[in-house]
């Protein structure tokens, strides 16, 4: 570093950080389509790399060192160490279906990181203009929150946490917190108590105002929710750009910011929720007895029946839910397809876009199995041909394919774009046992006259399907 | 480096470009995306170490050292679950092409 001047290790750095913007964006874009979407991720590390190494000379790019630069310099060495093995060690080997809670707690690791860095500034009681020590605040605000708020969606969807905690006057609560938050924001930014207990107390309550916000979302909410701290991340992550002067950090936060909202919509969207409904109205687990006009009885069929039945049809369409990430039945599906196949049987795949814990959670998994992207349809594409389908397979799936959603208004999922598998000529629907799905909500399609019901878990019951197909010769 | 108005220019266009480059993904790509995305704001490590190089006293460098620590899990776990997911992804010619494997 001795040998570079100032003006040099500046131009350096700014130059890199272009080309880094570059990168992330061009992989980003690349991302959004199947046949570039490993590059894109590629060139997207890249960006990562030079804008890494290349950070490492920006304290020379400085007229006056840091105080501590040779101690911090191999604090950074070794925290990027420590924390890089760590994620690549739990990344490499947490199984598919897992994905989602790996992603939220990454995701929170984000925010917490942007948070420390607001914590630092505002510690150290550096001088910045009114509107960055504004933007440095609540950018810290919002990092906070993804990081507590995601931690609890990675444990709830771990299973470590298994209620959804609510009492009266939740949302009162919620709010009372976020109005003290604001308040302390306040004091500090105005400087009429800008001191290191304030900034305490600050950080205190926002990640709690994360926790109290989240544990009160149910479950089946869990993608909308991890996709919303996504974005917020993002958005902290260019606040503190704004602060630092980093233009990296302002594009590449900014960019996963709006990206972020906008496939945030989107999932609501497929959901019929708005974003305030999820966040406040706590449904997403057994919102209570919404028994619509559901009549008749449950008919079982027995797995050699149902494994005939599909041997012999022409078209087979398969609705993964949930219940087949559970199982991990993803590879025993694939086998039961091709084995299909392999007696002229089309088979396809339709893809609710909330199926599983979030969307395209079902497409990853199949693709884990070795399914091929073509035979995977998402609902526009699928839903007019499930009339000329002998068979849908309903996988552990439930809401994503209750024709209630069509009909009856007093249903929670009233208006929700369904996946139409009534219209098959025969349903069989695999399943644990008789009770309700992941929403408490009772499914119609269970008992209408073409649906048979094949109970066992995912894996087995596939298992069972595919020695009868096989024994059908 | 960048002040006032131009920093609000750089974040105005941002924003619309992260916007159009999402708004044509097929639900399929959804979470690895998301993943994507996530592994972006990694970024967020450049912040970190900044924030470290200047510490200048024990609680900043504690702190200092717990965001570096938290923003490499952020990139390095990004990279690793999004690439993953990535790999699988291939369509019935490409399998063909690769000597099926099942």
């Amino acid at each position: 570093m001795g040998t570079l001047s100032p003006e040099l290790a500046k131009w350096v750095v700014d130059a890199a950080y272009i080309l880094v913007a570059f990168l992330f964006i061009s992989g980003l874009k690349k991302m959004s389509s199947p046949v570039s979407a490993r590059g894109g991720i590629v060139w997207a590390g890249i960006g990562m790399i030079i804008a890494t190494l290349v950070t490492f000379l920006a304290p020379a790019s400085e007229h006056t060192l840091p105080t501590y630069l040779a101690t911090n310099f191999g604090l950074v060495i070794i925290a990027i160490i420590l924390g890089g093995t760590l994620a690549w060690w739990s990344g490499r080997r947490v199984a598919m279906t897992d994905m989602p809670q790996m992603i939220a707690l990454y995701n929170g690791m984000g925010g917490g990181a942007a948070a420390a860095i607001a914590a630092v500034e505002l510690y150290a009681g550096k001088s910045h203009s009114l509107v960055f020590t504004t933007l440095a605040v609540i950018g810290a605000l919002i990092g906070a929150i993804s990081f507590s708020g995601s931690g609890i969606a990675f444990g709830k969807l771990q299973g470590l946490i298994k209620k959804s905690f609510r009492f009266r006057g939740q949302q009162v609560f919620n709010l009372l917190l976020l109005a003290s938050v604001v308040v302390i924001g306040i004091a500090l930014v105005s400087g009429f108590n800008a001191t290191p207990t304030a900034v305490t107390l600050f950080f205190v309550v926002a990640l709690i105002l994360g926790i109290t916000m989240t544990v009160p979302i149910g479950g089946a909410d869990m993608p909308v929710v991890i996709s919303l701290y996504n974005a917020l991340t993002g958005l902290a992550v260019a606040f503190e750009g704004l602060v630092l002067q980093n233009p990296a950090m302002i594009i590449a936060g900014t960019v996963v910011g709006s990206a972020g909202t906008l496939l945030t919509q989107l999932m609501a969207k497929a959901m019929n929720r708005s974003l305030a409904n999820v966040l406040f109205a706590g449904f997403g687990e057994s919102s209570g007895a919404a028994s619509g006009p559901v009549t008749g009885t449950q008919k079982p069929i027995e797995a050699s029946d149902a494994g005939v039945m599909m041997a012999f049809g022409q078209k087979v369409i398969i609705v993964p839910g949930y219940g087949l990430a559970v199982a991990q039945a993803q590879h025993k599906v694939w086998e039961l397809a091709q084995l299909l196949q392999s007696r002229g049987v089309t088979v396809k795949f339709a893809i609710h876009p909330v199926a599983g814990r979030m969307p395209g959670h079902m497409n990853v998994l199949l693709a884990e199995a070795g399914v091929p992207y073509d035979l995977i349809a998402d609902l526009e594409e699928i839903n007019a041909e499930f009339e000329t389908a002998d068979v849908a397979l309903i996988i552990g799936a439930n809401d994503v394919v209750n024709p209630v959603a069509r009909t009856d208004k007093s249903s929670p999922i009233y208006g929700m774009p369904i996946l139409n598998a009534d219209k098959a000529n025969n349903v069989i629907v695999i399943k644990r046992g008789q009770g309700q799905g992941f929403s408490g909500i009772e499914n119609g399609l269970f008992y209408l006259d073409n649906t048979r019901m094949l109970y066992g878990d995912a894996q087995g019951a596939v298992n069972q399907l595919i020695q009868a197909v096989k024994s059908v010769g | 480096m960048i002040d006032g108005f131009i920093a609000i220019y750089i974040f105005m266009l941002a924003a619309f470009t992260g916007y159009e480059v999402i708004s044509r993904v097929p639900v399929i790509l959804h979470t690895p995306l998301m993943s994507g995305s996530n592994f972006v704001h990694g970024i967020v490590l450049v912040g970190a170490m900044y924030a470290l190089f200047h510490a200048n006293s024990t609680l900043e460098q504690v702190i200092g050292f717990i965001g570096v620590v938290l923003a490499a899990g952020n990139a390095v776990g990004g990279y690793v679950v999004t690439e993953r997911m990535l790999e699988m992804f291939k369509s019935s010619g490409q399998k063909k092409r690769a000597g099926g494997h099942h």
